[in-house]
């Protein structure tokens, strides 16, 4: 099978909206695809139909081979999901945290213990293992999280915004133990509003943006259309912003984004830089500040819709908050 | 069999949730038997002129009325898990679906056995002696089980319906107290004044606590508020079991 996971125009409407609106997916085996995208882009939705926590509205999906409606029991039997809000029973240890789920997936009462042994051992939770949940600091949780997904060594494993609510470090950790599944062969889809965690994780990467799939490809395929880089200016004056916008338009080629005394624009010429600089002194326009970063995901939004990405409203009530 | 080992599974996680909630542990443990002591010794003179009267007339009004309180946590319970994500967890798993409301269903008989049991016992503690038999005893159990879990339907809902665990607790008791105290649970219903005695011998609970009363003391009948508390049963989860399965798929599919 080439493919773990194939899906094809799905759509999921909520009411008038239209949260996914014909998406188009392929992942093949033992590959990390990330799905990036604002708040309220459709990801979640995306992740908890090819769950089988939600009926698409239209169109198909075909996870480990099987059809995710009619199929849906056997996709349980190969899928592990970790949400956007760690599902773990909070008044439950750890170790019955992974013991039920163990449980519930058939295994005896013994090899469910030795499992969610395993699994602590795996995650850095045995000293914890007889806590309550309830007790665990996001990080723990998190981890816990996870690892109540993989009790059953799943095929094929969705993590929703695994790294929402996380400091820096247990993101890292966290993406270590992404790389260590994909490379046991796992296939991971992940859905992030972080460029920086999809281009860290993910072999494809595919930017969803009001439901619709609007890019996709690996990430320097991704960072080479965005330009790479931003080029962010701030003026002394917040009054000459819009004027220094415009001059820095009409050198670069591409509309910036101004906020305040902050203009942001992704450019893929760094020595354009001098430029800028040159034609700004020659108008006046005083400069606090000048230089260039690598790419965030609202520079990816803001190249490929010209609007930009992370301030924008969340069209489905709710949606992405499930 | 695979379903009902995973049913069991989750009726022990139920079980296991109440060791780390010390409030749902007090509302199995502390609650009833103060109910029981508060009623008897302060409105036992008043009501049957001396608390050893009124001992085997409340004591059945409070295994009834406490295990209306009881059903409010499979609402709470079920919330939680909708509010938390933890539902989500086991609609992802290979499980049937009704499995994890059967097995909150069934840690909900669990506990009532264990209330209703520590009830007899404080019962038995403070001069309760059973009139009739073991047989009578284990129907009144059987009866107020039966009538727990059609019960728990309407909680289902409440939890399907409530936006936080609080407010199922809040809408759960909010509405038990009235049905709960214009009863017969607690006092005879012809000391009422008339416009409510309709409405008291109407009422299931009435029909529970005075089928309870019966099974457990000699005098008083128990065949007949026994049938018309079992047809109330009937009814609710006729009325309520569809409604709420048919409220938590719509929750479920708002995403």
């Amino acid at each position: 099978m080439d493919n773990a996971i194939e899906a094809e125009g799905l759509v999921r409407a909520f009411g008038a909206t239209r949260a996914v609106d014909g998406v188009d997916l392929r992942v093949p085996s033992g590959q990390v695809l990330g799905l990036l995208g604002p708040n309220g882009a459709g990801k979640t939705t995306v992740v908890r139909m090819l769950a089988t926590l939600l009926a698409p509205t239209a169109g198909t999906a075909h996870v480990g081979g099987f059809d995710m409606v009619r199929e849906a029991a056997r996709v349980r039997e190969i899928i592990g999901l970790t949400g956007q809000y760690a599902s773990v029973d909070e008044k439950l240890t750890g170790r019955e945290n992974l013991i039920l789920i163990g449980r519930l997936l058939g295994l005896k009462r013994r090899e469910a213990r030795a499992r969610a042994d395993e699994l602590l051992g795996d995650f850095d939770l045995r000293e914890a293992a007889n806590r309550p949940a309830q007790t665990y600091s996001g990080g723990m949780r998190r981890r816990l999280d996870l690892a109540a997904s993989l009790v059953g060594r799943p095929r094929i494993l969705f993590l929703d915004e695994p790294s929402t609510g996380l400091d820096p470090r247990a993101r890292r950790d966290l993406w270590e133990r992404v790389r260590q599944l994909q490379a046991g062969g796992t296939t991971v889809l992940l859905t992030t509003q972080y460029l920086e965690e999809a281009d860290a994780l993910a072999d494809t990467i595919v930017v969803l943006d009001h439901g619709r799939v609007i890019a996709k490809g690996t990430a320097a395929e991704l960072k080479a259309r965005v330009g790479g880089r931003t080029l962010f200016l701030v003026v002394a004056h917040t009054e000459q912003a819009a004027a220094a916008g415009d001059r820095v338009a009409g050198i670069v080629g591409t509309q910036p984004r101004v906020d305040g005394e902050t203009i942001s624009v992704p450019v893929s010429n760094p020595s354009l830089l001098p430029a800028v600089l040159r034609d700004l002194d020659a108008a006046g326009i005083e400069v606090a500040e000048l230089g260039l970063r690598g790419a965030s995901l609202d520079d990816v939004f803001l190249s490929l819709t010209g609007r930009s990405g992370a301030s924008r409203e969340e069209p489905g009530a709710g949606e992405d908050a499930a | 069999m695979k379903a009902i080992d995973q049913t069991l599974a989750l009726a022990w996680r139920s079980l296991v949730q109440v060791r780390r909630n010390p409030w749902e542990l007090g509302d199995y443990s502390i609650q009833p038997i103060l109910f029981l002591v508060l009623f008897l010794f302060v409105f036992g003179g008043a009501i049957a002129g001396s608390p050893e009267n009124y001992l085997a007339f409340v004591l059945p009004g409070v295994i009834v009325m406490n295990m209306l309180f009881v059903t409010v946590y499979v609402g709470h319970g079920l919330n939680t898990d909708l509010t938390r994500g933890v539902f989500d967890r086991f609609r992802a798993l290979p499980i049937p679906r009704w499995a994890p409301l059967a097995g909150r269903i069934l840690a909900d008989v669990v506990k009532q056995l264990l209330c209703i049991a520590l009830l007899l016992v404080v019962g038995y503690l403070l001069g309760f002696r059973l009139e009739t038999s073991w047989a009578h005893l284990l129907a009144m159990v059987a009866l107020v089980l039966a009538f727990a879990v059609a019960f728990s339907w309407v909680m289902v809902l409440v939890g399907v319906i409530a936006r936080d665990p609080e407010h199922v607790q809040l809408f759960g008791f909010t509405a038990l107290f009235p049905i709960t105290f214009v009863s017969s649970a607690f006092v005879p219903v012809d000391t009422m004044p008339t416009w409510l005695q309709g409405f008291v011998q109407a009422n299931p609970v009435s029909l529970l606590a005075d089928a309870a009363r019966g099974l457990m003391n000699a005098d008083g009948p128990a065949l007949e508020p026994a049938l018309g508390s079992l047809a109330w049963a009937l009814g609710i989860a006729l009325v309520f079991a569809p409604l709420s399965v048919y409220m938590l798929n719509r929750r479920l599919a708002r995403g």
